[in-house]
């Protein structure tokens, strides 16, 4: 009986993968539910004896079992696409059964965890801070340092939490390990729990993830007695963006609303329940079992430039012709992932702009395209990796509309802690409007008459980019997280690289 | 079971962890539809907080609604990488096709970013939609 091999990711099934596999089942096919390769233009990818065909609907079936298909593109794991790439924290993708155990085992499954354990706690994050791992939830920051001050805070109960929130548009990476690799995610966060004492983790999934939520859900039920005595469980957020910060993921768990609160405390001193709490992203925390493993801190500080060390799943989506998954060493540069690997744009047209980073990530327009990534170049050119999803934009692209999307996104998900958010990005919608309406109108507000010393006489178009300008510098400097304050990213890139957009 | 039995019986089952206000407010809302006036004084009770507490959670998150929609729901992802795969475009004829007969809303994501435009209804993702596939999505929603 011939053996076919289809994914069971959000994306293939969205893309229509549940009736592929039922058309291979009503031919006589032992049909196999495997994670997603992450070439996802050609989803359903159906592998057949490592040969793969994609993307397929159920009347290339009969096509494809005489061998004559029209959609093989050879075998698999030589597409370029595949074979270009550096797979560490992605090793297994598209290779096995995501809830089978005996597939995580026989590929290297809880090597790491086996290995932590017969360490001692300071001997597993010294392995940590070798590897030169740092967060990829955003921010950055060295992994083992956070976990060494978790691990010398007072206190007899400690806390992991998982961040999964991932909420950035052109992010899927998060997506893509806890559906397809749920056993990685938690082999990484019971290490992290016995590097810094830790007896519980809490598991933060977004709501918006209901085939990550069930999957997770039966990994933990299979895998209990694995990585006992730590326990792990599932929470769901409740459609807030701002709870990936993780003050207020930490709040939410709590059950309280999400609201950020000023640092310090940091949670690793007084996270959950005031208790000492490592919060780490999930490809942080998947990057583990790899680096645990014997030799792996070594070769993970080998790959990447400067400091950005290791592997980095990047994400291309938006208008890009190739799609997905793309996990190579820190210092490709934008012009390969988008031109060379990606394709160029979906549509044909030329690229007019991509933004890196998630919604507040700057623009970068194709003159830049010879940045490489990497915290500390991005960093210097203005921009930020963030969680290293690639946007990418055809000439079409109307960059002022980008900018307003930003205020307006700012705006719809601020936690209404700080003024320059909650009231700034309100503010920067109207401005944002005015400029585009031609007719000069006066400013409502400073219209009103106790409004004493505002002008009286609507302002000229430069008086209000200058205002705008301002206004992004103030959310900037004023607001207390970085959704206010990283809006001016997209905002002012915008600005400064399509001026044209704004006259 | 009377409404009250029920939701008490939902806070038994969900509330019985650390934190348990995010879980048992999911399990109202999955029930219902909503998280309401009753809803509210009868988890704060069961959870010793004030009835201004469980307000301000409830009406801080998205997912939770004041009151129930009978309409079907239609989530459809209007993020910027489904706007550069042109999701925009296809919002007026989306309104026009659910004419108040349908809840269309927006969402900000749904990790498919790479397949746009997307929608979501109940936990069926759907992708690569054109505006004819999305109408007959909101038409036989
Ligand atoms: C507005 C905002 C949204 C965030 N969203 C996420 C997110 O979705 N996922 C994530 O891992 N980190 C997110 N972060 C970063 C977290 O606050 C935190 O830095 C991260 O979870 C730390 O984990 P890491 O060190 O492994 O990166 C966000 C931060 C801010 C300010
Ligand atoms: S910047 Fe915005 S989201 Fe962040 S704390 Fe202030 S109000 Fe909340
Ligand atoms: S932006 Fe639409 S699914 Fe991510």
């Amino acid at each position: 009986m011939t053996t076919v091999r289809l994914s069971d990711d959000a994306l293939a099934i969205a893309c229509g993968a549940d009736a592929v596999a039922d058309a291979f089942a009503a031919a006589g096919c032992a049909v196999e539910r495997v994670s997603s390769w992450g070439m996802h233009w050609l989803e359903p990818l159906v592998e057949i004896a490592g040969l793969g065909f994609g993307p397929v609907a159920p009347a290339d079936v009969p096509a494809i079992l005489h061998g004559a298909s029209d959609k093989a593109i050879g075998p698999i794991a030589e597409h370029p696409f595949i074979a270009r790439q550096q797979r560490l924290t992605f090793a297994r993708a598209g290779r096995t059964r995501p809830l089978s155990l005996e597939d995580y085992a026989v590929t290297g499954g809880w090597a790491g965890l086996t290995r932590a354990r017969a360490l001692a706690p300071g001997d597993v994050i010294g392995q940590v801070i070798q590897s030169g791992l740092r967060g990829r939830g955003g921010a950055g920051f060295p992994t083992g340092v956070k976990w060494k001050t978790v691990a010398e805070a007072p206190g007899s109960r400690k806390y992991v939490v998982c961040n999964a929130d991932e909420g950035d548009s052109g992010t899927f990476a998060d997506r893509m390990l806890m559906e397809g690799d749920p056993f990685a995610v938690i082999e990484g966060m019971a290490i992290a729990a016995h590097a810094v004492g830790a007896q519980r983790g809490y598991i933060y999934v977004r709501s918006e993830y209901p085939h990550a939520i069930a999957k997770l859900n039966r990994a933990l039920e299979i895998c209990a007695p694995i990585i006992a005595p730590c326990r792990i469980e599932v929470r769901v957020g409740a459609g807030a963006y701002i709870c990936g910060e993780e003050t207020a993921m930490l709040a939410s768990i709590e059950g309280r609303r999400g609201e950020v609160r000023a640092k310090p405390p940091l949670p690793a001193i007084s996270g959950l329940f005031g208790c000492p709490t490592a919060i780490n992203n999930v490809l942080t925390l998947t990057a583990l079992p790899h680096i645990m493993a014997e030799g792996g801190a070594e070769e993970y500080a080998r790959l990447g430039i400067d400091r950005s060390r290791g592997t980095k799943p990047i994400q291309l989506a938006g208008n890009i012709r190739h799609g997905g998954l793309y996990e190579t060493a820190f210092g490709i540069t934008l012009r390969e992932l988008i031109h060379e690997i990606g394709g160029g744009t979906a549509s044909g047209r030329p690229v007019r702009a991509v933004q890196v980073g998630g919604p507040l990530g700057a623009y970068i327009p194709p003159a830049q395209f010879d940045l490489p990534f990497d915290y500390e170049a991005f960093a210097a050119a203005d921009a930020l990796i963030g969680h290293g999803g690639v946007v990418v934009f055809d000439d079409t692209a109307d960059m002022r509309a980008q900018a307003r999307f930003a205020m307006a996104f700012c705006a719809a998900e601020s936690c209404g802690k700080c003024t320059p958010c909650r009231l700034g990005a309100v503010r920067g919608v109207e401005l944002i409007d005015r400029i585009a309406a031609s007719a000069r109108l006066p400013d409502p507000v400073g219209a009103l008459a106790q409004m004493h010393n505002a002008p009286k006489v609507a302002r000229t178009r430069d008086q209000d980019l200058a205002l705008l300008d301002d206004l992004c510098e103030t959310m900037r400097f004023g607001s207390l997280c970085a959704l206010g304050g990283f809006t001016h990213y997209p905002v002012q890139s915008a600005l400064k690289h399509w001026p044209e957009d704004f006259a | 079971m009377s409404r009250a039995d029920r939701i008490a019986a939902l806070i038994a089952a969900a509330g019985a962890c650390e934190g348990p206000l995010l879980p048992v407010l999911h399990a109202v809302q999955a029930e219902f539809g909503c998280i309401d006036r009753e809803a509210e004084a009868l988890i704060a009770d069961a959870l010793n907080l004030s009835r201004a507490e469980v307000h301000g959670v409830a009406s801080f998150y998205h997912d939770f609604r004041a009151e129930a929609d009978p309409r079907p729901e239609v989530q459809l992802c209007r993020a910027e990488a489904c706007q550069a795969r042109g999701c925009e475009a296809l919002v007026p004829a989306a309104e026009a096709a659910a004419a108040g007969r349908v809840r269309l809303t927006t969402v900000y994501c749904l990790g498919l970013c790479s397949v746009g435009p997307n929608a979501r209804i109940g936990d069926t993702l759907h992708a690569r939609l054109d505006e004819a596939a999305l109408v007959r999505l909101i038409e036989t929603a």
